[in-house]
């Protein structure tokens, strides 16, 4: 084929950059969908024993919690927990497999820019969190009544969220040299922080000092934010939880678009 | 008219200080069948992955069909195929999906792809196994799948690292044709090989790379002029117990029925017949001792002239 004819037939594709995110959404859909008894099952299990646990049997004892019974409070934290956790790992870990296997070399090869790989990660990684997101509240459904407070905090919250914690597990995938790199942050840092992020008190349980603490851990406002989108009580301000959120996300995307264009982790 | 290779100045050091490039240039004409020599961790690998930015270069410039790789890499990687030495796609997905992705990475949709899928899939005898995880393949179709990929998007310029590594000789052989059926319709060409004579046979022009420089850059042709001597092996009718001796050249008795005689540039063959005839050997059949070029490449590459 001639480079004329190449580069007519180059433009008569379109938007390349365009065709190259969704072959990599795709791709991403593929990869979690593929084994989904690893990826959809094991939080399906693991949340509807908090249900089982946490809700009906400990719950039942402590009665209400924000004017809510204890099983409605907690839900909305679970369902956070779920999107959190999934973003995460799911572009952590496909990323880190990815230049375990050497295969990520077929888009470093390619003329996709750096932009159109971030958001085709961060895409896959939304898309299972809002799968498993989904399946974690059907699964409450069974448990508890849940009535939607405000469906634009609901979807926009969901929707950040999953994006941040995509772009943290970007991050942490371009960093991992191991297997256990992509496991440290989910098990000492992530749990931890979302289960002192108030999923299952309200920090007004506080002391006042260990309140102040607990609103420098950003999982907070996620969760707060969210359950005011479903039940309309939260510990902190909309406005500051957005504003975070936004902040966070934004810092989040310089860097893992810094490191993708300075080739940290997969270029020598 | 551009280069489909321009390379000017190239240099690579890697974080721990080591210098694997030390300011090389090279240029290769379109179409060309080029070979990149060198032995091991002499900066082939290292030149090659800067052309697909999988490395990153320290200083100098390259050009692929004219397009800067900084300035503008979407053009430049668009016409740059590259077949790296390993097997670097994913194991678990299916043959057919692989060629499908990377179609997708640069911008062709799967409807525009699926054509030319079929036809290098059936060329290269893989469209059966199209169904099959990649990691059920054997090695030589794991090859011939990189070989494949590399030219899904039909690049202009196609550069193989050690293409046949571990191919065996039947499956090598059809590679080349291939290699010579797509140069011959336009694709340039540029071959890293550690069978030399894969790169006699096949390349027009070779490079030979050592310590990060070119040491050497001309047609093959005009290269292999160089060597002043040819090793002929005689295999002899009947064994023989003393060296022949043959005025002008020199003879060495490997075994009882085989006869090594170096002949100089210039020499006549004939000659050598006509002495061993008087001496009453009989040479049932002869062929040179090493592949050409592999006696040049390893004179040049072990500081020799």
């Amino acid at each position: 084929m001639s480079l004329a004819n190449y580069e007519e037939k180059a433009t008569d594709f379109g938007n390349p950059n365009w065709v190259a995110y969704q072959t990599i959404v795709r791709t991403e859909i593929r990869r979690f969908t593929r084994i989904w008894v690893q990826t959809m099952i094991p939080p399906a299990i693991t949340m509807t024993l908090y249900f089982i646990i946490f809700g009906s049997l400990i719950g039942r004892r402590i009665g209400e919690m924000g004017g809510f019974d204890y099983m409605a409070y907690i839900v909305p934290g679970l369902i956070m927990m779920s999107v959190i956790t999934n973003s995460y790992t799911n572009v952590s870990s496909s990323l880190f497999g990815s230049k375990f296997g050497r295969f990520i070399e077929e888009m470093l090869v390619s003329p996709i820019s750096n932009q159109t790989i971030l958001l085709g990660y961060v895409t896959g990684g939304v898309a299972r969190a809002i799968s498993v997101g989904v399946i974690v509240t059907i699964l409450s459904m069974f448990f508890t009544q849940l009535a939607i407070h405000d469906i634009v905090a609901v979807v926009s919250i969901t929707l950040l969220t999953a994006v941040l914690f995509s772009l943290l597990g970007f991050i942490n995938g371009v960093y991992a040299k191991r297997f256990d790199d992509v496991s440290i942050v989910p098990t000492f840092v992530l749990t931890p922080l979302t289960y002192l992020g108030g999923v299952f008190f309200s920090i007004d349980l506080l002391p006042d000092f260990w309140a102040g603490v607990a609103q420098l851990n950003p999982i907070l406002y996620v969760v707060n934010a969210f359950r005011y989108g479903i039940l309309g009580v939260s510990d902190i301000s909309l406005g500051w939880a957005y504003g975070i959120l936004l902040s966070m996300t934004a810092v989040a995307y310089i860097i893992a678009v810094r490191l993708l264009a300075n080739g940290a982790g997969v270029r020598l | 008219m551009p280069y489909a290779l321009e390379i000017n100045g190239l240099t690579k050091t890697y974080d721990n200080g080591f210098d694997a490039l030390k300011g090389i240039d090279l240029t290769v004409e379109k179409g060309d069948f080029f070979a990149l020599l060198g032995p091991n961790g002499a900066g082939k690998s290292t030149t090659i992955g800067i052309l697909c930015s999988l490395v990153n270069k320290s200083s100098g410039s390259v050009k692929v069909m004219g397009y800067d790789i900084d300035q503008d890499f979407g053009m430049a990687k668009r016409h740059l195929g590259v077949v790296p030495q390993e097997f670097n796609f994913n194991q678990f997905e299916k043959t057919q999906n692989i060629l499908i992705n990377t179609a997708g990475y640069h911008g062709i949709p799967r409807a525009e792809a699926m054509p030319r899928i079929e036809h290098y899939l059936k060329r290269l005898g893989l469209w059966t196994k199209r169904d099959n995880p990649s990691r059920a393949l054997s090695g030589g179709m794991k090859r011939r799948l990189l070989i494949a990929r590399a030219l899904v998007h039909q690049p202009d310029l196609l550069i193989l690292d050690e293409p046949t590594a571990g191919v065996d000789i039947e499956l090598r052989r059809g590679m080349w044709d291939f290699l010579t059926e797509i140069n011959n319709q336009g694709t340039t060409i540029i071959l890293t090989t550690h069978y030399l004579e894969e790169a006699e046979a096949l390349c027009r022009n070779v490079s030979i790379i050592n310590h990060g420089e070119i040491i050497a850059n001309s047609s093959t042709r005009d290269l292999l002029s160089t060597l002043h001597t040819v090793t002929f092996v005689c295999d002899l009718a009947s064994p023989i117990d003393s060296v022949p001796t043959i005025e002008g050249y020199e003879c060495v008795l490997a075994d009882v029925t085989t006869l090594e005689i170096e002949v100089d540039k210039g020499q006549s063959l004939n000659d050598v017949f006509v002495s061993l005839s008087a001496h009453g050997v009989s040479v049932v059949s002869m062929r040179t001792k090493t592949n050409r070029l592999e006696e040049l490449f390893v004179t040049m590459t072990s500081g020799g002239t």
